[in-house]
Parts: C-alpha cells; sequence; structure tokens
C-alpha cells in the first residue's frame, strides 16, 4: 500500500510528463491518487470529491516547473489547497462580552470533552488571566462530574459543587448563576457524550444552549474519526450551532482527516487541538501540520519537538561541542541509542518521518525492531568507560567479555563496532565539507539553539521533503538505501539494522544517524558523499 | 507475524465447535431478551439516522445497468461506511465480475455485498468462552485508546457474566485518569461485582497483580482488568500494558486468558494500526467494537477483518447495562447493507 501522496504521484506520472504542462488527462490520473490518499486519511468522501474538483480547476493547464517534478508539484498544489481549506492559525476565542461568558462542550462519548474542558480551564486561567468555573452536566457516564471536579482541584480551577440527582439544566442554571454572583468570567460547560443522532439528549443540549447563550459552542472531536465525522459534525452543527472545534489526540498515529471533513462541512475553524493526556496539552491550531499528515507526509514538526522535548538540552550542547571537534566516541553512541528509544523507537519516529511508510514496512517486514536498540546498548553497557571512550582498547579478549556480559555474540560486537567506525569517519569527513553552517545545525537540531531555531529548521525541512522524495540524491534525509534496492534485503537489514536508519541524513544525525551499511560495508558512500557535497554547493 | 497468528488460529475442528457454541449462546440470549434481539436493536441502532450507505446504493442503481460509473459509486458507498478503500474495491470488483454489463436490482447489489462481507465476517465471529482455570480466576484484561469504551464494556461484561451465575470481579486498573476508579466502582455496584482498586497514580501492574491474589482468595471465576486508555503510538505507555501483562503472568503464566482491545466504530483507518500495535504489545486475541448505536456504521471491521482476523467477540449499543451483543456476522453485515434479516 502506497503510504504517501508523493510515492502515490510518483508512480502515477511515470512517462506522462514530457510536454511541459500539467494536462487534463495527467490531472485526471493523478487526482484520482489524491482521492484515494485522502479516503485513508478518513476525509469524508463528498469533501474529499469537492476538494478534488476544486484542486483540479487550479491544477490544469499549470506550468510545469523545471525545477520539480510534476507529481512534487501537484503535492505542492494539494497541500496548499489543504491548509487553505483548514483555515488559518490562531482563530483565538470569542469571549469578549460581558461576564460571566459560557462556553459550551459538546461532542459524542469518548470524544475528550472533559479532559479538553480542563486544559481550556487552565489556558484560560493562566495565558488569558480569566477567572474560570468549570461546571459538568455530565449526569449520564459514572464518576464524570468527579472527574472535571478532580482535573479542577489538580489544575486550580474551580469547579461548580455536586448537587446529586439535578438535571443538566438545572446544574447550568445553578453554573450561571455562581458564574454571576462570584464574578468568575467565564463559566465551561461540560456536557455529556451523545450520539448526534439521539433526539432526546440532543434537546436537552438545545436546552442548555437557550439557557446559558454560550458565547462559544466547540465540538469536541477525535482525530481519529472516520467518515462519521461529517454527518456527526453536520448535526451537532445544524441542532445547536457550533462555533469552533478542538480536535483531540493529534499526538496519536491517525492521519486527522476529520478535521478537514468538519471544518468544511460546518464553516467552523479548528480552534483547538490536544496534543496529550497532560492539562497542559493544549494548543492552537496548525493547519499546515495536519495538511502533511493527511497527505502522509509525516510531521516534521512534530518530530523535531519530540526530539526537542527527549533530547536533554545539557546533553544536547555536550554532544554538538563533540561533534565540532570531530570527536564521536562509544559514550556518544550509547546516548544516541538512549535518545532514539525515548523518542519512541525506530517505528514511533518512523511514523512521524515524511516518505518513510515503504521503509518502514520493510523494517518491520525484516523483523527490525527495537530490540536492536536494546542489544546494541547491551553490549555497550558491557563495556567500561574507559573502553567506551577509547574504543581501540577493545582486543579480542576484551571483545569476548563484551559479548558474554551482553549476551550477544562476538560478531555482534564486532558489528557494532564496524558501524561505529563508519559513523566516526563519516562524521569527521562531514564536518571537513559541511563547515559552519552544518555544525549549526545539528547543534540546533539537538537543542543548543533554542525553539526558534527548530521551528526554522523544520519549516526548513518540510519545504525540502516532498522534493527529496522521489528523488534520493537529492533528498535531506540522506540517500534511502533500500529505494536503490527496490526494498530492503532481508538479511542484510537484519545483520545491520542501523544501516536502516533513515537519519543518516546530515539533518538528523543527532538523533542517531549512522551510515548506511551493507553486509557491513559502507554502501555507495561515494556516491552519497559525492551527492551531499554537491547540494551544499548549490546551498551556499 | 505470521507465526503469531498462525497460533491463534484454531483449528477446523475447533471452529465449528465454537460455530456451534456462538449459536447455542445466542439462543440463550434471544430466549431471555425477547424484546430487544441483537439484530433489532443493531437495526434499530444503524437506522436511527437515515441510513446513507443504502441509500446511495439505491440512488446508483437507478440506471440498473451495472456499468463502471455505476460500481464506481458503490464504492464510494461502501467506502463512506468506513470500509476503506482497498476493501471497497474489492468488494466492487466482486461485484464486476459476476454481474457487469447485466441488468441488476438494488436488492440484488445488497444482497450480493452482505453476502461477500458476511464471508469475510464469518471466520472471526467467535464466542468469548471464559471459563474458571484449575488454578485460579479467568482473567480477562482490557485494553485501548482513550475514550473507547473499556471501562463500560467491562461494566456490561461484568453484569452479562455475573447473571450467568459467574463470580466476577473487577481491578480499576485505570490508576491514570481522573475518576476513573470511581467510575468502575459505579459499574460494580451496578452488576453487583467487587471492585479491587487503589489511588489514582498507583502502579497498574501492582494493582493487577493485587487483584489477581484477591480473585483466587475469593476463589473468583472471573477478573476483569480495567487499563487506561492509551494511544498506540505512545511507546511508553504500550512498554507500561506490556508489564502489566507480564506482572499477571507471574501467578498464572497462562494469564491473561483473554485480552480484548475496545474499538469505538466511529474510529476511521486508524483502527488498522490500533489493531496492529495493540496485538504485538498485548496480544490481543479479540475484539469489541462500541458506540454502534450512533451514526457510524462501523465498516472498518471489515477490512481488520481480512488483513488481520482477530476474533470479534461483542458490540456495544447503548450506554446501559445491557446494551452489549455478541457479534453476528450475518447481522452485521446485512444491517450494513440496509437488508433486513
Amino acid at each position: 500500500m502506497f503510504d504517501n501522496l508523493t510515492d502515490r504521484l510518483s508512480g502515477a506520472f511515470d512517462g506522462i510528463f514530457k510536454r511541459g504542462i500539467l494536462t487534463e488527462d495527467a490531472v485526471n490520473q493523478a487526482m484520482r491518487e489524491v482521492r484515494v490518499a485522502l479516503l485513508e486519511a478518513d476525509v469524508s468522501l463528498p469533501i474529499a470529491k469537492d476538494f478534488v474538483e476544486k484542486v483540479k480547476a487550479e491544477a490544469i493547464g499549470e506550468k510545469v516547473l523545471k525545477s520539480v517534478k510534476p507529481g512534487e508539484q501537484v503535492v505542492k498544489i494539494v497541500n496548499d489547497a489543504l491548509v487553505e481549506t483548514l483555515g488559518s492559525t490562531n482563530e483565538g476565542l470569542n469571549i469578549a462580552h460581558t461576564p460571566p461568558v459560557a462556553i459550551l462542550m459538546v461532542g459524542l462519548q469518548g470524544s475528550g470533552k472533559t479532559t479538553s474542558s480542563a486544559k481550556l480551564g487552565k489556558f484560560l486561567t493562566e495565558k488569558e488571566r480569566k477567572k474560570v468555573l468549570m461546571v459538568s452536566l455530565d449526569t449520564q457516564r459514572p464518576a464524570a462530574q468527579e472527574q472535571l471536579q478532580l482535573l479542577g482541584q489538580q489544575i486550580n480551577v474551580d469547579t461548580l459543587e455536586i448537587i446529586k440527582g439535578q438535571s443538566p439544566v438545572d446544574i447550568a442554571k445553578r453554573g450561571m448563576d455562581s458564574g454571576k454572583k462570584e464574578g468568575y468570567d467565564v463559566v465551561i460547560l461540560d456536557t455529556a457524550g451523545r450520539l448526534s443522532i439521539d433526539k432526546e439528549l440532543m434537546s436537552e443540549v438545545e436546552a442548555v444552549r437557550n439557557l446559558t447563550k454560550p458565547r462559544e459552542t466547540l465540538l469536541v472531536a477525535d482525530a481519529m474519526t472516520g467518515q462519521d465525522a461529517v454527518t456527526t459534525a453536520d448535526n451537532f452543527n445544524s441542532q445547536i450551532g457550533v462555533t469552533g472545534i478542538i480536535l483531540t489526540r493529534i499526538d496519536g498515529d491517525a492521519r486527522g482527516g476529520a478535521a478537514l471533513s468538519m471544518k468544511a462541512v460546518t464553516g467552523c475553524p479548528v480552534k483547538f487541538m490536544g496534543t496529550g493526556e497532560k492539562t497542559d496539552a493544549l494548543e492552537l491550531f496548525h493547519p499546515e501540520r495536519i495538511a502533511d499528515r493527511i497527505l502522509g507526509m509525516g510531521d516534521v514538526v512534530s518530530l523535531v519537538e519530540k526530539a526537542a522535548e527527549t533530547i536533554e538540552q545539557a546533553d544536547a550542547e555536550k554532544m554538538a561541542k563533540k561533534f565540532q571537534k570531530g570527536k564521536f566516541d562509544l559514550e556518544d553512541f550509547a546516548s544516541q541509542l538512549k535518545q532514539m528509544r525515548k523518542m519512541g523507537g525506530f517505528s514511533s519516529i518512523m511514523s512521524l518521518m515524511p516518505g518513510m511508510g515503504k521503509l518502514k514496512s520493510a523494517i518491520e517486514d525484516a523483523n527490525i525492531d527495537d530490540t536492536v536498540i536494546k542489544q546494541q546498548e547491551a553490549i555497550l553497557s558491557s563495556m567500561t568507560k574507559k573502553e567506551r571512550s577509547e574504543p581501540r582498547i577493545l582486543n579480542a579478549s576484551r571483545r569476548k567479555r563484551i559479548a558474554s556480559g551482553s549476551g550477544t555474540s562476538v560478531q555482534d560486537v564486532n558489528r557494532l563496532l564496524k558501524q561505529f567506525q563508519q559513523m566516526q569517519t563519516m562524521m569527521k569527513k562531514m564536518r571537513k565539507m559541511g563547515g559552519k553552517g552544518l555544525m549549526q545545525s545539528i547543534s540546533g537540531m539537538l537543542g543548543g539553539g533554542g525553539g526558534q531555531e527548530l521551528e526554522a529548521m523544520a519549516a526548513k525541512m518540510g519545504m525540502d521533503i516532498p522534493a527529496g522524495l522521489s528523488d534520493n540524491s537529492d533528498s535531506p534525509l540522506g540517500a534511502n538505501p533500500f529505494d536503490d534496492n527496490g526494498g530492503l534485503p532481508s538479511n542484510n537489514a537484519a545483520n545491520n539494522p542501523m544501516g536502516a536508519n533513515p537519519f543518516a541524513g546530515d539533518s538528523m544525525l543527532g538523533m542517531g544517524g549512522m551510515p548506511e551499511l551493507e553486509n557491513g560495508r559502507p554502501m555507495k558512500m561515494n556516491k552519497r558523499k559525492k551527492a551531499q557535497a554537491k547540494r551544499r554547493k548549490g546551498k551556499n | 507475524m505470521i507465526g503469531f497468528f498462525k497460533k491463534k488460529n484454531k483449528k477446523p475442528e475447533e471452529v465449528e465447535e465454537i460455530v456451534e457454541t456462538v449459536e447455542e449462546v445466542q439462543e440463550v440470549q434471544e430466549v431471555s431478551q425477547p424484546e430487544t434481539g441483537w439484530f433489532s436493536r443493531l437495526t434499530k441502532g444503524l437506522s436511527k439516522t437515515s441510513n446513507k450507505l443504502t441509500e446511495n446504493i439505491g440512488a446508483v442503481l437507478t440506471k440498473k445497468k451495472l456499468d463502471a460509473d455505476t460500481l464506481e459509486e458503490l464504492e464510494e458507498a461502501l467506502i463512506v461506511a468506513d470500509m476503506g478503500p482497498e476493501t471497497a474495491m474489492k468488494l466492487t470488483v466482486a461485484l464486476s465480475k459476476e454481474r457487469f454489463g447485466k441488468d441488476i436490482t438494488d436488492e440484488e447489489v445488497r444482497e450480493f455485498l452482505a453476502d461477500e462481507i458476511e464471508k469475510v465476517l464469518e471466520p472471526v465471529m467467535q464466542t468469548l468462552v471464559l471459563e474458571k482455570q484449575e488454578n485460579g480466576p479467568c482473567v480477562v484484561l482490557m485494553a485501548g485508546v482513550n475514550g473507547a469504551g473499556k471501562t463500560t464494556t467491562i461494566g456490561k461484561m461484568a453484569h452479562y457474566y455475573s447473571s450467568q451465575g459467574k463470580k466476577v470481579m473487577l481491578a480499576a486498573g485505570d490508576t491514570f485518569r481522573a475518576a476513573a476508579v470511581e467510575q468502575l466502582k459505579v459499574w460494580g455496584e451496578r452488576s453487583n461485582c467487587p471492585v479491587i482498586s487503589k489511588d489514582t497514580g498507583a502502579d497498574a501492574g501492582a494493582l493487577a497483580y493485587e487483584a489477581y491474589a484477591e480473585a483466587k482468595k475469593q476463589n473468583m471465576d472471573i477478573l476483569f482488568i480495567d487499563t487506561a486508555g492509551r494511544l498506540q503510538n505512545r511507546t511508553e505507555l504500550m512498554a507500561e500494558l506490556e508489564k502489566v501483562v507480564r506482572v499477571i503472568k507471574k501467578q498464572d503464566e497462562t494469564a491473561p486468558h483473554a485480552t480484548l482491545l475496545v474499538l469505538d466504530a466511529t474510529t476511521g483507518q486508524n483502527a488498522h494500526s490500533q489493531v496492529d500495535i495493540f496485538s504485538r504489545a498485548a496480544n490481543v486475541s479479540g475484539l469489541v467494537m462500541t458506540k454502534l448505536d450512533g451514526s457510524a456504521k462501523g465498516g472498518v471491521i471489515v477490512s481488520l477483518a481480512e488483513k488481520f482476523k482477530t476474533p470479534i467477540y461483542a458490540i456495544g449499543i447503548g450506554e446501559k447495562i445491557d446494551d452489549l451483543r455478541s457479534f453476528e456476522a450475518k447481522a452485521f453485515a446485512r444491517s450494513l447493507m440496509g437488508l433486513s434479516e
């Protein structure tokens, strides 16, 4: 199965584009692929169809730029249209009104309303300096009211006292009264989860709306939602009038096509995204990130953020310095492995990487998983500190000891050392070639440069990615060793698991990048080096 | 991976046996719940909304001749039910092989597709048999992403099995989410089952360990262990789940005797990733699909059955304690196609 649109399109376009213009035929063919990609990302069918029609009209007749492949150009058009449709960033809340202002939270069961209510309560209290009262109207689910109360205690936001047996409308009334009397700016009304086709419960929430006249009615929806998103969003919007959407569980690996469906069908902006289980994991909406996910281009920003989160600042700075000096010992290798594992191991990183879909499945087929990282970590921790900082003292008897200490074989130890050697060589070469700019990006990547630099880096990478995907020599991720072979040779891969490392490219070095290997030898190293050198020349 | 599934797959004879027991159980259920039969509840649930899928198929086939356009529209109708582009294509290809260019009625198309879907679903339709083990209780572990309906499903299952005369105990293993323990306690009261719990923030593995010891001491038949919701790409949380399984195995190596993954019917294609990763981490033995009373049709179950062949044990069709039904391939396929039983 194709994993991303660029792969798909480069297949579809093979041999079609010679004339320098996107013809109707070619575009039609491409759009079929776009449509399937959207559907696989859970964009609702009617929305996907409309969207494709719109994009088609834009694409036909576009001049093909010489520098990019037609497939990539179409992806760009699609991507831009997606971002545009998803709406602009920073749609704040509309709560400038006579207090207390009601915010009504609605949605299906289990979409994340209560957690989102608490996150929003915290956000408004801390970032907007509002006095917030949270009120749970959920008399359906056992202990739902207690859940909001507990969350309120955790985040220091007041909740309305629970009186058992009161109806949601009564509780809402009491909440608004308290809001008025006790001088709250905002009253967040968390409602019970309900199906949009449940007439009884829908009219109940309608009654709450009529009573409290909320300035914002936020539909809380799960990013994993499938085709039903369009029905649910439409029903909620037409019956109670939605003003915005909170997209939850964006930290999962769903493609999030539901966001596009809901935005399109309600016309309401997605205002926030839930990015985790903690109460501060709420962010303003970033359409670009969702667009990239929908197209299967990976979420490079998330990857970079994840890296920034998990790689400790001090470690990062230390390592960046080491890189600059061209020093890289087994100690560093070990800490890179640790970082990789902290970031969730191969498959987790890979799922965020653009264009890695194919590689990911190849790796899974070849049975490479994080046990390899664990094994290598075991080997490294069976070494003495001295051995790690001076790997050259590792003679045969030491290697034997390490192998038995880590439950591996001497061959495993040798393999690791060979890999390490190649990494070292590569790093030295890169230092010579890359010059200052490269070192800066590495240190930026490792967190030394702070958030802004990371963002910029991500933006740069994001831009480069589509171009790189179908042409290895230009790839910012480094040459993909497997495309040449048309897949991952399983024996090589099993022997040299780190060779499958997507971070072999320069930008990703700090995250455990290692050179590609084939039977323990560097693979097409020269070709790769040349390509890198060429690219760098071009950039400077 | 293949080996893993092979191990799980039952031999043909066993499957037959299971099918028989399925029928028996269904009969029992029909007797005990005369007013709300499985199918009527399901169709009621599915038809609460105007059933778009069948509307679509009806609209597609005004032409009566099965041509390429019609097939494409049919394929789309299947996609709208979350079956995913791949499965939808497969089904329409099967239809076109048989009937392309021939006249066909709306009813015939539905029957044909329902039959095809049933063929896919039949092998995964299995009964959850929970029998007390020689050396202790039968342990059932519930897993799933946040908000899928794990706790509610445990409540319903506890009610079902205890009303069958089994001694059931619940373990409030969601020690992360606020008030999750309280939520399970309410279900314990409703189903008259004891609940073992610790404070929020406690170690889930330790809780599972203690619950097992307690269930064994009290001579329980079944122990349901709830877990915190976790997104499958959160490696550290999946590792925690693996740990819970390891800890349970310390007291009984054969446990957990069933590990159920709870899937929300509203979920789209991400369900594939959920089944894949949860299966690897916790050796999922079967699925429960919840919230089928909504407007979502849960068609993803068809492509899941095709790809993973994981048994489907039950479906949830409401928030009430008896809103749980065993999964029936035929009924599900037919209601998906808007056909009567």
